[in-house]
């Protein structure tokens, strides 16, 4: 078994945010203390500056920038917020705790610092990932989490009180929660070469059940849905630090490959952050083709399916021929299939049959 | 209302001579009428000119006919209204009435009297001299009658209130059954130039009137009678008239029939060149009083009035007043506040049909900056010879053009006074705002920003928020 220890920079990363944090605290304390109302400049998040970058196959966010200002009077408001999480987000990085969106929401009532609504106290979280160019995780506030991973790889904890401490991530058969102490673990070892990440909690369950992380040698990743950041994170280290290929399984309708497109090129949400896609990532399936040829029982595509198609349609990520001919097939059957709608051919004829197939046909 | 009508008589009788009205006003429990009425006795006092002692019985206790030619603004139309509620007072409780009165000189007297309703003569009971050593001056009336008070009350602390905010020169006193005091006080002496008597102007005559003054009327020719019993005519008019009417400048206006007199009311109506009737004889309150009466009473933060130049309709002249006032302790209902008045009298009921309401309600208050659930009082005064009323009940004006014109017109007038105080309140208002953002927040940023970037020592943010101060006043 071949062993691989990967220092990544874990570390070195929560220090260039604590950096990142005070040194935005010095530039508002200096420009008030000179007597001049302070002001953050950051790049526009408006739709229009949002633009799909070819090279880094990702969205970015182009030139134009704005300006809040404390001398404004819409701005002084959300600019206070901004500060604040600023300090909230330094309190708990420094003392090593984390938080989700929603502690972020109802901390800032003690400092008489209300949000309108969760929807307020998110968008200047986002804000302040704008200006650092760190993504919430980063500096320790984190979305309620869903998604799990299982396999052979052996992971070192950075959290206090679990330095040091390692885990195999196939001590727990319904796989370990990627949560704040595994995006912040050190990867140790690992015998697995791909990462296959699914759509569906039952699946995953049925993969875990029929040995999927051996029979394949993989790790196996549950995204729930839409993979939240952290996961997406993940699995790009997977691939980036231990250079597994990763293969997408989702359902097979325009949402389910949609699941797989935003861990390949990312979101246009998150167009001012870097290093959450792996677009390297290929999507395995359900293809609109592999509903054809496995005959799998299938719904019929509804109005709103098909609205979804013709978005994806002009979306510039899906350039590819292979994502131009799935979205073509889907308009042409109008059907739509289920991961689990294999099972009218067996329980494990998913797992002996379609998934060699697929891994084989886009490794 | 006999209360009413017997305030009413008061301020006429102390305004006519232009001395500030004094008006005492008690009702006291008597005992049980019914089940739902009481009797109660009724005091009313003031301190007017008193009524000569032979005038006393026939001015309380018998009731006369119109018997006026000439025409000046007064509050009460025919001066009957006091002695129809002794008259009510006398028909529900069989009580005498009492009046004590003294013109100022050293004796007062005392009539008790009844009113004989077969004859309509007066009937005194009792009738004494008294000697009056502080030379008091004024008229006591005090009778009992039957009502309810308690569900009569809200309108009458109504129109006490509202007949304090157009009469501010007045003291009201009100002592209620259950012995409360309502007193509301004068802010000012100063009361408004009395109207003078005139003329019945041509336009403004019915067939009735037409009839008495051929009665009365010592002249012999049409020419003289129209000269001398007429407003506005003179002796060109006369000619000029009696041609366009094709009458006999000679004609003894005794000698008309009854078809030639009704003829001669329509020819007055048609003929286009009298000269409309002067408002000599009208005695609007005037801007100052009604500004100071609507603070005394309402108490708003803001307030605007304004008067309109006379104005006639069918040959009755008339003035509207109107005043708008805002917030302070004006209550904020889901309707403006509409008060009306007429010859300074307050109309309680109705308010729905008044020409007023009409007007109010066709106008665009969003244009002013106004809404009705704002607390907006707006009140409207008319003075005539001939208030317009639409019913015999005299409680609200009807709808004639010429009073609309100038009650639409006197409230754009107000509207627009009432815009500008809105605007600049919402700027004031918005300043403060906007101060009252900056210094919640440039403090938060201070201090978050101190302890981010590990400083001890805040920055003074207080130079920050003094230029956002007179950013601000640069602005406005």
């Amino acid at each position: 078994m071949e062993k691989k220890k990967h220092k990544s920079s874990m570390m070195e990363r929560r220090k260039e945010v604590l950096t990142g944090l005070s040194n935005l605290g010095y530039k508002i304390y200096d420009q008030m203390d000179k007597g001049s109302f302070p002001s953050i400049d950051m790049p526009s998040r408006s739709t229009d500056n949002i633009m799909y970058d070819k090279l880094l196959r990702q969205f970015i966010l182009g030139d134009r920038r704005v300006r809040r200002s404390a001398r404004n009077i819409r701005h002084v408001k959300p600019f206070t917020q901004l500060v604040w999480a600023a300090l909230f987000s330094n309190e708990l990085s420094s003392q090593r705790k984390t938080s989700t969106l929603r502690d972020v929401y109802y901390s800032a009532q003690a400092y008489e610092m209300t949000f309108k609504d969760q929807q307020e106290s998110n968008n200047i979280v986002t804000d302040l990932e704008t200006i650092l160019g760190f993504s919430r995780e980063d500096f320790s506030i984190f979305p309620e989490e869903r998604s799990a991973v299982f396999g052979d790889l052996t992971v070192e904890y950075t959290v206090p009180g679990y330095e040091g401490k390692t885990l195999d991530l196939t001590s727990h058969p319904d796989g370990v929660l990627i949560g704040p102490a595994l995006t912040s673990s050190e990867f140790v070892r690992t015998s697995a070469d791909k990462v296959i990440a699914i759509e569906k909690g039952g699946l995953f369950t049925r993969f875990v059940e029929e040995n999927v992380h051996k029979k394949y040698n993989s790790i196996l990743v549950l995204t729930a849905g839409q993979a939240p950041r952290a996961t997406r994170h993940f699995i790009r280290r997977l691939n980036e630090e231990l250079n597994l290929p990763v293969f997408v399984f989702t359902d097979g309708d325009p949402w389910g490959m949609h699941i797989a497109m935003v861990i390949i090129s990312g979101s246009a949400n998150a167009a001012h952050l870097r290093e959450l896609n792996t677009p390297d990532a290929k999507w395995s399936g359900v293809w609109a083709t592999d509903i054809v040829n496995y005959k799998l029982p299938t719904d019929p595509l509804d109005e709103v399916d098909m609205k979804r198609l013709y978005e994806l349609m002009k979306d510039p990520r899906y350039k590819d021929p292979l994502w131009r001919r799935e979205i073509k097939t889907f308009m042409k059957i109008k059907k739509k299939a289920e991961q689990e709608a294999f099972s009218r051919y067996g329980l494990t004829y998913i797992v002996d049959e379609y998934l060699p197939a697929k891994l084989e046909e886009t490794k | 209302m006999a209360v009413r009508e017997l305030v009413e008589n008061s301020l006429d009788a102390a305004e006519s001579h232009r001395i500030p009205p004094d008006v005492y006003v008690r009702l006291s429990y008597e005992g049980e009428a019914s089940k739902d009425t009481q009797i109660y006795k009724l005091r009313v006092e003031d301190n007017g000119i008193g009524v000569p002692p032979r005038h006393i019985p026939s001015a309380f206790g018998q009731i006369l006919f119109g018997s006026k030619y000439k025409l000046k603004q007064q509050r009460g139309t025919f001066g009957l209204g006091g002695k129809m509620a002794i008259l009510y007072g006398q028909i529900t409780t069989h009580q005498p009435a009492n009046i004590i009165s003294s013109t100022g000189i050293s004796k007062t007297y005392m009539y008790k009297l009844m009113i004989d309703i077969q004859r309509n003569r007066p009937l005194i009971i009792d009738r004494k001299v008294l000697i009056n050593k502080e030379m008091w001056r004024g008229t006591i009336v005090e009778f009992t009658l039957e009502g309810d008070y308690f569900r009569a009350m809200p309108k009458i602390l109504d129109y006490f209130k509202q007949t304090a905010m157009v009469n501010p020169y007045a003291n009201l006193t009100f002592v209620d059954p259950k012995g409360r005091l309502y007193k509301f006080i004068r802010i000012t002496k100063e009361m408004p130039p009395p109207p003078k008597e005139t003329l019945p102007h041509p336009y403004g005559v019915d067939v009735e009137l037409l009839q008495r003054l051929i009665q009365i009327t010592p002249y012999k020719n049409m020419s003289e009678f129209l000269r001398f019993h007429f407003h506005r005519v003179g002796e060109i008019t006369a000619r000029k008239f009696l041609g366009f009417s094709n009458i006999s400048p000679s004609k003894n206006p005794k000698k008309l029939s009854h078809e030639e007199i009704v003829r001669l009311m329509h020819m007055l109506k048609r003929y286009k060149e009298f000269l409309p009737p002067d408002a000599s004889c009208l005695s609007p309150l005037g801007e100052d009083l009604l500004k100071a009466g609507i603070l005394k009473e309402l108490k708003p933060e803001f307030v605007a009035v304004h008067q309109r130049k006379p104005a006639t309709y069918a040959g009755h002249p008339f003035i509207i007043e109107v005043g708008i006032a805002y917030g302070g302790e004006i209550p904020a209902k889901n309707v403006f506040l509409v008060y009306r008045f007429a010859n300074r009298i307050p109309l309680l009921y109705d308010e729905a049909n008044d020409v007023s309401l009409r007007v109010i309600t066709a106008m665009n208050w969003r244009r002013y900056k106004v809404a009705p659930d704002m607390p907006v009082a707006i009140l409207v005064h008319i003075c005539s010879t001939k208030v317009p009323y639409k019913t015999v009940g005299k409680e609200f004006i009807a709808d004639r053009p010429e009073v609309r014109r100038e009650i639409a017109n006197g409230l754009r007038e107000v509207a627009r006074q009432i815009q500008h105080f809105m605007s600049k309140r919402e700027h004031v208002d918005k300043e403060r705002r906007r101060l009252g953002v900056f210094s919640k927040y440039l403090p938060k940023i201070a201090q978050f920003s101190t302890k981010l970037a590990g400083k001890e020592k805040l920055p003074d943010v207080e130079k920050l928020l003094a230029s956002v101060k007179k950013y601000g006043e640069e602005e406005a």
